[in-house]
């Protein structure tokens, strides 16, 4: 017959096994309310007439309707796709081939290493304002290489409306492919070197172990460099006012910077927040299925 | 010291209610005279010195003056920090707030009316009627104006012009244009100008004004009649824009506008179109008005006013709603609106003070602001946030901006802006 453990040792064993719980719940208590509290709380703001102040008359879809017919919310809505899809991609194209030619124990390389990473270290106003005297055509590049000789070099992006949403890539590019090395290398590094050795001696050549072999086990990684940088570009608002303002007029506005020009600028509360929900819904839309697929992926 | 303070000024009040006013103002020159708390954005050199004029003079009464400057993205910072003050019922005293945002504050009942100051020192009859009525509130003033920046300013380099043969400022947009082929073909820039939003508006505003009058002005940009709008003056109005366009450089988006200016001063280009504040940059470079830059005004006989005021908040406390008071009386008194405004650049709100000591543009402002006021040619600036809601003014800004940024013709430029009004009312 076994002994039943006394009362207090009882509670003493409840309170250990919930501890954790008890530690985590002040936090996740804060920020239920100040994260998802103040989403619920955007979301209603943008179906109410909130103008310079909050106002909580529910009105309906209103504030959406007239989103969706303003022509700037479309520019920054295809700015963002435009710029996160080449920022994304570029970003990761060369963050892959430098750690692929890195991992190729090179000499120095923890030297050259930090050079490439070193720009992640700068906030994207330095970059953004950098960036803007290089690109500007009186002042930069073209001057510069006018002045050399080159008397018809033209690269005027930046002040040309078409064009100047690839300045921004351009810069953030710069900025954050190093980061994307850094992650590749670490998940190059990791690769075992019993697979690799295993690919050689069945005769497979450099290009094939890593296409076939090296890349695909490093989907984790893909996937933590793709939240990253997707996060980075989504949220791209420094950049943007460091380095065009959102011009030349409005050509490469974004979401981010509509919402603060609609918020702190026009007294129109209602707009900005619907705004901020759309980003949010447009973010929900593409990360989820990604995230779903990838994580059901693992645990299988 | 601050409790002594406002035990102070309460047994004023009651000395107030038991003797003579008289006895108040003797006393009032010796004693504490209220606490004010003010939020500005004024923080950058002529502007910050400006600003310490009123403070100065404030504490020259025996008042107390709590500073709140808040610099940053042009005035966002100090609202954002305003509307967090006001939620939280802990209003500053007053504001730097000026046009139709003093309307959308005192819808909310935020603010404080200073009428008894007002009627008491007879503002009616010294404040130009446009400007009176933008500081009043159901008939009452909440707000007290420290100045007035003219907008339609044309500034040249008399050398630059000289060189391509022209000898008098364009007085319509058609000799305008003309000066301006001069200058292209002989290689000079003809207008300086920056590529943002605010400055491709006040372009717009003044080319609106020379084309269609003050009256059609009136009617287009404050009233907004769509009638006005939909006119075959806007399509003209958007014609003398796209005019002014091809007058550019091609490295104009982003620039600053004090940068434009330089550009003049440098000779590279020949005018600029910009508020008087254009002016301290030239005279803080050393430069003297009539030799080494001209100034006159854009076409159209009218003049577009701007002006920077202060927004009396709803305060309590005899301590503070004293501060209001004299504050209010102060900021209109005429030795401070000549003392702040040689300060600023800008001429003073007041339209009885002798301008004798201030430069000749500034004395020609106030001789065209008085014959403004006698035509009814006097116009807020719908530019810089004198006439019209900020987010309507923020629909027509994105609208003029993409149009001098792209090949938009004028036709389409004036059906959308019609519908962009639309979205924003």
């Amino acid at each position: 017959m076994t002994e039943h453990p006394s009362p207090r040792l009882q509670a003493e064993r409840w309170i250990e096994r919930q501890l954790p719980r008890i530690v985590v719940l002040p936090l996740f208590a804060l920020s239920l309310f100040f994260v998802y509290g103040f989403i619920a709380w955007t979301a209603y703001i943008s179906m109410t007439p909130s103008g310079v102040m909050p106002v909580y008359d529910f009105q309906g879809l209103a504030q959406y309707e007239r989103l969706w017919a303003t022509p700037r919310w479309y520019v920054a809505i295809l700015n963002l796709f435009v710029f996160s899809g080449l920022f994304i991609v570029i970003a990761m194209a060369i963050g892959i081939l430098l750690a692929i030619l890195l991992d190729q124990r090179v000499r120095a390389e923890g030297l050259i290493r930090t050079i490439y990473l070193y720009p992640m270290a700068l906030s994207f106003i330095v970059t953004g304002t950098v960036w803007k005297w290089l690109l500007n055509p009186g002042l930069g590049l073209q001057r510069f290489m006018r002045e050399v000789g080159f008397e018809d070099f033209t690269f005027d992006w930046l002040v040309n409306s078409d064009y100047a949403i690839y300045t921004l890539v351009l810069a953030a590019v710069w900025q954050s492919s190093g980061y994307a090395m850094a992650l590749f290398l670490a998940g190059l590094r990791s690769v075992d070197d019993e697979i690799l050795k295993a690919a050689a001696v069945d005769g497979a050549s450099g290009w094939k172990t890593y296409t076939s072999i090296v890349l695909p086990i490093l989907r984790p990684v893909f996937l933590s460099t793709v939240i990253i940088l997707a996060h980075l570009a989504i949220k791209s608002f420094d950049l943007v006012i460091a380095l065009t303002g959102g011009g030349p007029g409005y050509a490469t506005d974004m979401p981010a910077t509509f919402m603060y020009a609609f918020a702190f600028q026009r007294s129109e509360l209602g707009v900005a927040a619907a705004s901020a929900t759309m980003m949010l819904m447009t973010i929900t839309a593409i990360i989820v299925p990604y995230l779903y697929s990838e994580l059901r992926r693992t645990n299988r | 010291m601050r409790l002594f303070r406002g035990l102070n000024s309460a047994m004023h009040a009651a000395k107030h209610a038991a003797c003579a006013v008289a006895a108040l103002g003797v006393s009032s020159a010796v004693h504490a005279e209220g606490t004010v708390e003010v939020l500005h954005w004024w923080t950058s050199g002529g502007e910050a010195k400006a600003v310490g004029t009123l403070k100065d003079a404030f504490e020259a009464q025996g008042g107390t003056w709590v500073d709140s400057p808040i610099a940053g993205g042009g005035g966002d910072a100090a609202m954002t920090a305003l509307r967090a003050r006001v939620v939280a019922g802990n209003p500053p005293t007053a504001v730097q707030l000026k046009g139709p945002g003093i309307q959308e504050w005192a819808q909310q009942g935020a603010l404080n009316d200073v009428q008894e100051v007002a009627t008491a020192e007879h503002w009616d009859s010294v404040l130009p009627p446009a400007l009176a009525t933008i500081m009043k509130y159901d008939g009452n003033y909440v707000a007290a104006p420290v100045n007035i920046h003219r907008v339609d300013w044309l500034w040249a380099n008399p050398e630059a012009l000289a060189k391509a043969g022209v000898e008098d400022m364009p007085t319509t947009w058609e000799e305008f244009n003309a000066a301006a082929d001069k200058l292209q073909a002989a290689g000079i820039t003809p207008l300086g100008h920056g590529g943002q939003a605010w400055q491709d508006a006040t372009l717009f505003e003044d080319v609106v004004l020379g084309v269609g009058g003050p009256d059609f002005y009136r009617k287009a940009l404050v009233e907004l009649d769509p009638e006005a709008l939909a006119s075959p003056t806007m399509v003209a109005s958007f014609d003398q824009l796209r005019k002014l366009r091809g007058y550019v450089d091609p490295n104009f988006p982003g620039r600053d506008w004090n940068l434009a200016t330089a550009m003049v001063m440098r000779g590279e280009a020949a005018f600029q179109i910009m508020g008087d504040w254009a002016k301290g940059e030239f005279l803080a470079a050393g430069k003297v008005p009539g030799e080494d830059f001209l100034c006159a005004p854009t076409p159209g006989n009218g003049f577009v006013l701007n002006s920077d005021s202060f927004t009396f908040f709803k305060v309590s406390g005899e301590d503070k709603l004293k501060g209001q008071q004299v504050l209010a009386s102060l900021i209109m008194s005429p030795e401070f609106q000549k003392t702040f405004n040689l300060a600023k650049g800008s001429i003073p709100a007041r339209t009885d003070v002798s301008l004798d000591d201030f430069d000749m543009c500034a004395q020609k402002s106030h001789e065209d602001l008085l014959k403004a006021v006698e035509s009814d040619a006097l116009v807020p600036s719908m530019a810089h946030e004198m006439a019209i809601p900020r987010s309507v003014r923020g629909e027509i800004l994105d609208l003029v901006t993409e149009f001098f940024n792209s090949d938009m013709s004028s036709e389409d430029a004036t059906e959308r802006l019609s519908a962009a009004i639309m979205r924003a009312m």
